[in-house]
């Protein structure tokens, strides 16, 4: 049974219809200009998309003959193999090096970022010329990339994976800054003038009145980076600050694909594995509400 | 009026608070184990990480040197010239920023689209059969735990160098991300309409067209919009693998230690993720709005 086979048997039984839609065009076809606005916006879109997959010179053959090769490369990948026991212990050294620069980096941000976070918060700061220029500096450390800060990290201290945690860092920083002054802003003001009316200091109301209604939010935000930094530091080594990547970069590079997938392997069950252990601690912090 | 507060007997008082000091020292020293399990964690970590005190010290005065080599000397006399002559490339970069955001904008649409097919598959409302829902989370899985650099990396050897390469990584990646996202918001629409269409004999197609899409649609282009913004980040350093965008000429400068050039470049980089971070806070807030109406 074909649509308009339908809509005309549907037109024949009920005709009121077809004189509704006749008599209130506008009612059927809502409001002309929003729909003009919203085709020719779409169509922008469209065309936008199309320059673009030009511009980036796509079309079928090119499509075919790099997934061709892509092919040939996933087939050189079977199976997965460190080529040596050597190889393995020092692969599997480079895991932990990138668990232990997320971890480090993500701790060192957090308490790094929380003086930082009240600042930047309009409850806490009622000074608008320091809170924006707290929010507006948050918001430049946070528009460079974490690749980008371990480049100019690696120009100050060298390569190594100590690069990588001050970039984890610098980056986390502006990031926890804004989430922390987000959280501290959304807190209820009435512990705090609770505390204020009964005598207590300024001090006192946020220690008392704000961090025990925040500290729950910001652990289950550190854990979410912590997660999310086990990921970033996989690539770091790429710009040669420390980590799995410089690996997975010497590997591909040189053709050694069989280690290659071999490393790929081992850091999709290290993320699964923290994926698991830090989703169960959030659930034993804060309870099993989404952050 | 004064009313007098009768004082517990004290026996019955030494009691409670005996009672709430235990609970209270036992709270206490929970934290205070966590916190040394925590601090212990950190020493381990801070050892494998190779976290040295001295040079972070004896270098540091490198890291505001580093900004300071960045900006060119501009006199207040001649400020305009100055500037110029410090974006001698103005043309050159602002081309290659456009290129990024071309990556960025193909890449996030594509991905969405395989998104959009995928997350109905993957979702446990409108699945079509139990098989097809677990291949669809497995791939979706599998397509966000890689990061995108590391698929560009192997695309740039079997797609050869350019931007290409660097679309097709941020739409895999994509797909994955939002694919999740997708499929839990798929999740959590109101199920009536599916069931009254299903009820009268529409198709599965039927059913996502007319019932699923028009409540997922305005949640959809929010979590796309603001995958764009991260993908506009990422395609700003896929340059570095040689994957298109202004991060190819970033790194570059960055290792024949051209500092100025590289401030100019990080400025325009920063200036753009602003703008679009602002120009897409703006749409998202218009489309929470327009979700509250309808």
């Amino acid at each position: 049974m074909n649509t308009s086979a339908t809509k005309t048997s549907m037109r024949d039984r009920f005709p009121e219809i077809g004189e509704m839609r006749a008599k209130y065009a506008h009612a059927f076809k809502g409001d002309p200009r929003q729909r003009r606005l919203m085709y020719s916006i779409g169509s922008g879109l469209v065309a936008l998309y199309v320059f673009g997959l030009y511009y980036v010179g796509f079309s079928p053959l090119m499509l075919i003959n790099g997934f061709g090769k892509f092919g040939i490369v996933v087939k050189a990948m079977m199976p997965p193999d460190p080529g040596s026991w050597d190889n393995a212990v020092v692969f599997t050294r480079g895991v932990v090096e990138t668990l232990a620069m997320a971890f480090f980096g993500t701790i060192c941000a957090a308490l790094l970022a929380l003086p930082f976070g009240f600042l930047a918060a309009r409850n806490i700061v009622s000074n608008s010329i320091l809170h924006h220029a707290a929010r507006r500096f948050l918001d430049i450390i946070r528009g460079i990339d974490t690749l980008i800060w371990a480049l100019i990290w690696v120009g100050v201290v060298g390569l190594g994976p100590f690069a990588g945690v001050l970039a984890i860092i610098t980056s986390d920083f502006g990031a926890f800054g804004k989430l922390f002054s987000e959280a501290i802003e959304a807190a209820d003001q009435k512990p705090v003038e609770g505390i204020v009316a009964s005598g207590g200091s300024r001090l006192e109301s946020i220690r008392f009145g704000i961090v025990p209604q925040i500290l729950p939010v910001l652990l289950g935000q550190v854990l979410y980076f912590f997660e999310s930094n086990t990921r970033t530091t996989t690539i770091i080594g790429i710009v040669g600050a420390g980590g799995i990547g410089l690996y997975l970069t010497e590997t591909i590079r040189t053709y050694l694909w069989e280690e290659t997938s071999f490393i790929i392997v081992l850091v999709l069950i290290t993320v699964a594995a923290i994926d698991w252990i830090s989703s169960k601690l959030r659930v034993a912090i804060i309870g099993a509400r989404p952050v | 009026m004064t009313t007098t507060i009768h004082p517990l007997p004290d026996e019955q008082n030494s009691r409670l608070q005996a009672e709430y000091a235990a609970t209270v020292a036992q709270k206490r020293r929970q934290f205070f184990l966590g916190m040394i399990i925590v601090a212990l964690l950190v020493v381990l970590a801070a050892m494998g990480a190779e976290v040295d005190p001295h040079k972070f010290a004896s270098n540091f005065w490198k890291f505001p040197r580093y900004f300071y080599d960045m900006t060119p000397k501009i006199g207040v006399a001649t400020f305009f010239d100055d500037v110029a002559e410090w974006y001698w490339g103005l043309g050159k970069w602002l081309k290659l920023m456009a290129e990024t955001l071309l990556i960025a904008y193909i890449g996030t649409i594509t991905g969405a689209i395989a998104a959009f097919v995928l997350s109905f598959f993957a979702s446990n409302s409108l699945s079509v059969n139990s098989w097809s829902k677990f291949a669809a989370r497995r791939l979706l899985e599998f397509c966000r735990t890689v990061p995108d650099i590391v698929f560009a990396l192997m695309f740039v050897v079997s797609f050869g160098l350019g931007p290409f390469p660097g679309v097709l990584a941020l739409a895999i990646h994509t797909a994955g991300a939002l694919g999740k996202l997708f499929s839990e918001v798929v999740d959590n629409i109101d199920i009536k309409p599916v069931e009254g269409l299903r009820a009268s004999g529409a198709s599965w197609t039927q059913q996502v067209r007319f019932a699923a899409v028009p409540q997922v649609l305005s949640n959809f282009t929010s979590y796309a919009l603001l995958r764009f913004e991260i993908n506009v980040r990422g395609a700003a350093v896929m340059g570095f693998v040689g994957a298109g965008g202004i991060g190819q000429l970033l790194i570059e400068y960055v290792r024949k230690f051209y500092y100025v050039d590289v401030g100019a470049v990080l400025i325009i980089i920063i200036l753009t993720v602003m703008l679009i971070d602002y120009g897409t806070e703006k749409i998202r807030h218009r489309l929470i709005a327009m979700e509250g109406v309808s």
